[in-house]
């Protein structure tokens, strides 16, 4: 394997709030190879969207503070570098999906303005911006999208707004792609077009792709690896087959007797008893 | 856009009707006598006080009693009590100095109120914006009659600047530019101390716009896409924070035609503000009616430009 | 089925929502300077209206005039100087500061009165009597409120009492709309419906269970509601229309040196300040408070 565009070493992030402080990350480490396709998998609170967000420095500060830990990206610094270096890497080499579309859209700017920003910003180099948007709104399955990119946000459904997200972060070129629960907020039905999408221009472009969930159900057959986290902790990364198969450790076992099974008769849905996994 | 603009309209119809009852109350339910020279006054004969009542319709039923004032004020026959005058005739004497007064007034809140809140938000939390704040405060809390005759002390007193009324009396300017400076210099010194308040209040509101649209989803996604802290601030901040400027609108309007009253008085101003206050002197019922109406009536005007403006700025509405 | 995992460790117990507005609002020092003046004002206002009607004159008689010391400027005797009547000014505006104080607090609470009722049956009720009600308070704030008060006044005479309750009248607006806002809110939440499904009377459930939780902001509007009906009375005794002479008000003290503004400009200046200082106080206090309640979805 050649070097990892991303490593992530001991990163520990706390949260200072006025009367107490959370800490969200406790001591993470992972790495992520050019083109492969990372799950990390919690529940709420487990720190996974905030190791996310930490990866260009998009957290808060305050109330976050990294107390220690190093992210390295391309052999970089993520931490050191100034403030020209880290724009260049938001958008163009890291982008992001989130979780809501429709409040991820600037509601008073057209949706071929937001992504002609985006391009002209780390793309200077394109001539008809116009042309690249429309290139783009296709190629995430946007129909019509010659007319479609002059509506507002409001206009669209909410895939489509998540589409729009994708063209934007794609449009760009990015060598990672961060989607933080890109499917929570959507349909059933259009949760699986997403993801089909996903996977679809993966292959097409060969970024690499984080995918951030708590619904281990979409991980298979999409990400080659996974790291489970859990308060704060990884307890538990490898291949995906792997860990499905022989879950080491108790919360992800856990969490994959948690998927419902069509097989299955048990009669009541299982939850996680976290008193019994209190020293993991 | 075209059922929001009807529905607009239609609500504008009924508040006109609640503000002229209103109006209409405030004169009639007032306990005291209606007579301006007082009931117990032994040297007015009865026939003058029966030719009174005639007048103002007193002897009958309040909602007729209603209907008739309303009449006649529309048809100018509501006379004002002082000097026999239509009182649609002296309000309209004084409307276009009145509305350079709050008008300009108006603007100049806006848009340093603007300018000011942005500058705050912009400092968040930091010296610049508290010291900022504070100044807001003071602003608001400054009274206009007292900041203008400080202003005035100095002006006269050692700087010999003209401020009474709406030209320098004793000089003979030469040519319309000077005429209208002349006016302009006259109207704007009232209209500042006007906004000195407007100014802060605005601030205020952008401020609080400003911060709460910083916390938005989509500015996340602005600052990942890369783009600086300037461009995330002025270009996707500002636009979804400017909704205050628009309601400011119609919560200035009040407060400034409320203010010019005593500013006017100050200066010697010739508007609606000056005109009311000397109906109250002179216990005029007949102008302060329609005083009353004819300035909330102007608001509500006000308020509903304001909300056809909202169309033009917010896509999600325009687009209904 | 997944359910949130407990927070990683904490340090330190969350407190309950009143000690934590208190903590906050202590750490905001322009607002606890700003309290601090509030008090001070109320307990000055206090201590020379009972030295007032007790007869004690200090540290001059307000209402002594002396026609030989007419229009001073401050000097060692009368510090603030006299006024056209040679009554010491700075007595005058110690003695007039319980007016501007007492008209602040009493209209405030006339106003919020009206407008806790009008906004708790508007929001708690909602359809038609909302939609009603909203539309008259909605033509009552299309006027210019100094106007309207003025207009009243003058037709009720000018006592303290007719001031107050006038201000009153017209304030009560603003606080209708924010209890409506916050009923509209509270009304929905599950310990209401709870209530509501056990049969709890409308008038209990608005009193012991939605009340309670809108106070944080109506405190918050009725400490900013003062200094507005402290500028109000202000401005009506300036124009001759608050309380009479020969009683000492802030406003009224301004209005006798208006002839004498280019000779005496200490009868402008000392009297608005104090106006300055006794609405600024409340309005920093009243910010501070605001900030220090807020839930953190609100946090400015």
């Amino acid at each position: 394997m050649s070097k990892p565009i991303l490593q992530v070493s001991d990163l520990c992030i706390d949260f200072v709030l006025e009367d107490r402080t959370i800490e969200a990350v406790r001591g993470a480490s992972f790495e992520l190879a050019a083109g492969e396709t990372l799950a990390i998998v919690g529940e709420s609170g487990s720190g996974k969207s905030v190791t996310a967000l930490a990866l260009t420095r998009l957290l808060p500060v305050p109330p976050a503070v990294i107390k220690r830990g190093e992210i390295l990206f391309d052999g970089q610094n993520v931490f050191t570098m100034d403030a020209a270096q880290l724009r260049k890497l938001r958008g163009g080499r890291i982008a992001y999906i989130f979780q809501e579309p429709s409040t991820s859209l600037n509601p008073v700017f057209t949706v071929s303005s937001q992504i002609a920003e985006a391009i002209r910003l780390h793309r200077p180099d394109v001539t008809d911006v116009d042309a690249e948007v429309i290139r783009w709104l296709d190629a995430v399955g946007i129909v019509d999208a010659a007319k479609r990119m002059n509506d507002y946000p409001h206009q669209l459904s909410g895939g489509m707004q998540q589409r729009v997200m994708i063209a934007m972060a794609l449009a760009c070129q990015p060598d990672v792609l961060v989607a933080d629960e890109p499917t929570t907020a959507l349909d059933v039905t259009i949760q699986a077009q997403i993801m089909e999408l996903l996977a679809s221009l993966k292959e097409k472009f060969g970024m690499a792709v984080i995918l951030i969930t708590h619904n281990f159900g979409i991980v298979s057959g999409f990400a080659s690896r996974v790291l489970v986290m859990y308060r704060g902790k990884i307890v538990e990364q490898g291949l995906t087959e792997e860990v499905l198969r022989h879950p080491q450790h108790a919360y992800t076992r856990a969490l994959i007797d948690c998927i419902p099974r069509l097989d299955s008769n048990e009669k009541r849905l299982k939850t996680i008893d976290h008193a019994a996994l209190a020293d993991a | 856009m075209a059922s929001f603009i009807v529905r607009r309209l239609l609500l504008s119809v009924v508040l006109l009707f609640l503000i002229s009852v209103i109006s209409f109350f405030i004169i009639t339910l007032t306990p005291g006598s209606p007579y301006p020279w007082g009931e117990l006054n032994p040297k007015i004969s009865e026939e003058v006080k029966r030719v009174f009542r005639e007048k103002f319709h007193l002897d009958r039923p309040l909602p007729e009693q209603y209907a008739l004032i309303m009449r006649d004020l529309f048809t100018g026959k509501l006379r004002s009590i002082k000097d026999e005058r239509p009182v649609l005739e002296k309000i309209g004497e004084r409307l276009p100095a009145t509305l350079v007064l709050n008008l300009g007034a108006l603007a100049l809140s806006l848009s340093f109120g603007l300018l000011l809140g942005i500058y705050g938000a912009r400092h968040a939390g930091r010296a610049p914006d508290v010291i900022t704040s504070v100044l807001a405060f003071v602003f608001i809390a400054l009274p206009g009659f007292w900041i203008s005759y400080l202003l005035a002390i100095v002006l006269v007193d050692y700087a010999a600047v003209p401020i009474l009324g709406t030209h320098t009396i004793g000089v003979a300017f030469t040519g319309k530019a000077q005429v209208f400076l002349d006016y302009w210099w006259h109207a704007m010194l009232p209209a500042s101390i006007l906004a000195i308040g407007g100014i802060a209040v605005q601030s205020r509101f952008i401020r609080a716009s400003m911060i709460e649209t910083l916390r938005e989803d989509y500015i996340r996604t602005a600052r990942a896409k890369g783009l600086d802290e300037n461009a995330v601030f002025y270009r996707h901040a500002l636009r979804n924070s400017i909704r205050p400027l628009i309601t400011g609108i119609g919560m200035l309007l009040p407060a400034l035609i409320s203010g010019a009253v005593i500013i006017e008085n100050i200066f010697a101003y010739p508007g609606m503000g000056r005109l009311g206050y000397e109906a109250v002197l002179e216990r005029d019922y007949p102008t302060l009616v329609a005083l009353n109406f004819v300035t909330a009536a102007l608001v509500l005007l006000g308020n509903l430009l304001a909300d056809l403006l909202y169309a033009v700025v917010d896509p999600r509405v325009r687009l209904e | 089925m997944i359910t949130a995992a407990p927070e990683s460790i904490e340090a330190a117990a969350p407190s309950a929502p009143g000690l934590r507005a208190w903590r906050r609002f202590r750490a905001n020092k322009v607002g606890v300077a700003a309290l601090a003046i509030v008090v001070v004002l109320a307990a000055v206002a206090l201590t020379f209206f009972v030295l007032d009607r007790m007869g004690i004159p200090f540290p001059r008689d307000p209402d002594a005039t002396d026609l030989e010391r007419k229009l001073l400027s401050p000097n060692a005797v009368n510090w603030l100087g006299t006024d056209n009547l040679g009554r010491d000014v700075l007595s005058r505006i110690l003695n007039g500061a319980y007016i501007s104080l007492t008209v602040g607090f009493v209209a405030v609470f006339v106003s919020l009165s009206i407008g806790v009722v009008v906004g708790a049956i508007s929001g708690y009720f909602g359809k038609w009597v909302d939609n009603v009600i909203m539309r008259v308070v909605d033509a009552l704030m299309c006027f210019p409120s100094f106007f309207l008060i003025l207009t009243a006044v003058a037709l009720l005479g000018p006592s303290i009492l007719n001031i107050i309750v006038v201000i009153g009248l017209v304030s009560w607006t603003g606080t209708a709309r924010l209890v409506r806002a916050e009923f509209l809110t509270l009304r929905e939440s599950s310990y209401v419906q709870a209530a509501r499904a056990l049969g709890q009377k409308s008038w209990k459930i608005i009193f012991r269970h939605i009340l309670p939780n809108a106070a944080a902001p109506i405190v918050v509007t009725a400490v900013l509601g003062v200094p507005e009906a402290i500028l109000a009375e202000a401005g009506l005794s300036f124009l001759g229309f608050g309380v009479q002479p020969p009683q000492a008000t802030w406003g009224n003290i301004i209005a006798d040196g208006k002839t004498y503004i280019l000779d005496a400009w200490w009868l402008i200046l000392f009297p608005g300040l104090a106006i300055l200082v006794a609405a600024l106080s409340f309005y920093l206090t009243g910010d501070a408070l605001r900030q220090a309640v807020e839930t953190r979805s609100e946090r400015q």
